[in-house]
């Protein structure tokens, strides 16, 4: 479906990006507004690096930015990858996938039934 | 584990493709797609309660289901199995009714793998297009307002599938 091999590279980035709980969901408090690295690695038991490092993966997966001239330097989502990664054939794929999970555990369900 | 699902669009087409195997014999497969007390405890997105007001997994038989999210909001959805046969084969059409008329066709093969495992292969043909992406988006987005709703979604999806 996606002709361009480098956007599906950024795309492959981005869902590894978030594959990680710790970065889902400083990407979840940045999507209610910018916030600095203190405030970021606020509500997490890990060294300030740390965050740091997590907000590196994320800006390479073009998923961040971080404003150069300010002082505080801000980190702020960038809706374009989020935008692509929500492109439909993603999101049949995600509906879909969800779907037949749940079919995989009607199946479990329908084995107990008959080993009863 | 889970098996993997592959989805595919081709280019310009109005086509949709998919694969996904099932660690569960092709007739236990078939049955959760046959019988409406099954199909409704894994068909559709999840939060939301499907009721299912009628569904005849049989050659001529038809269907007819209502999605219903927390909000109260309905989202219905209508078609006839142009052909079942046991444990193999489904032609079924599908129309989403807030998008009356652009009515998709679908199949679905039921391979058996051995091993008590087993295989569905579904193709779906679009009548255009736009159709084909905007069904599917859609269906999905009906009540969503903004972009961060989808991200919410996402990583919750997200979420679950690495938990």
């Amino acid at each position: 479906m996606i002709i361009d091999p480098s956007a599906e590279d950024r795309l492959d980035r981005a869902f590894s990006a978030l594959a990680d709980p710790v970065r889902r969901r400083i990407v979840a408090r940045l999507s209610r507004g910018p916030a600095t690295v203190n405030e970021l690695a606020e509500p997490f038991e890990i060294t300030k690096q740390a965050v740091s490092k997590h907000i590196q993966v994320l800006e390479q997966a073009g998923l961040v930015t971080r404003t150069r001239d300010a002082q505080r330097r801000p980190v702020h989502l960038d809706p374009a990858q989020l935008e692509a990664m929500t492109a439909w054939i993603d999101r049949y794929r995600l509906l879909h996938e969800e779907q037949y999970r749940r079919l995989d555990a009607v199946l479990e369900d329908m084995k107990k039934e008959t080993r009863k | 584990m889970t098996n993997p699902l592959s989805v595919s669009a081709p280019e310009g087409l109005p086509f949709i493709d998919f694969e996904r195997e099932f660690d569960a014999p092709v007739a236990a497969v078939f049955q959760a797609h046959k019988e409406p007390d099954l199909v409704k405890q894994w068909m559709g997105p999840r939060d939301y309660d499907t009721e299912i007001e009628i569904y005849d997994f049989q050659t001529g038989g038809r269907w007819r289901f209502v999605q219903r999210n927390q909000e109260g909001e309905e989202y219905a959805f209508n078609g006839v199995f142009h052909v079942v046969r046991e444990n193999e084969f489904a032609i079924q059409t599908f129309e989403f009714e807030m998008f009356p008329e652009a009515v998709s066709i679908e199949s679905l093969t039921f391979e058996d793998l051995g091993d008590g495992r087993s295989r569905v292969r579904g193709h779906a043909t679009y009548p255009s297009l736009e159709a084909r992406d905007g069904m599917v988006s859609g269906g999905m987005e009906g009540g969503m307002n903004d972009g961060y709703q989808r991200l919410d979604d996402l990583l919750t999806a997200l979420v679950a599938e690495t938990s």
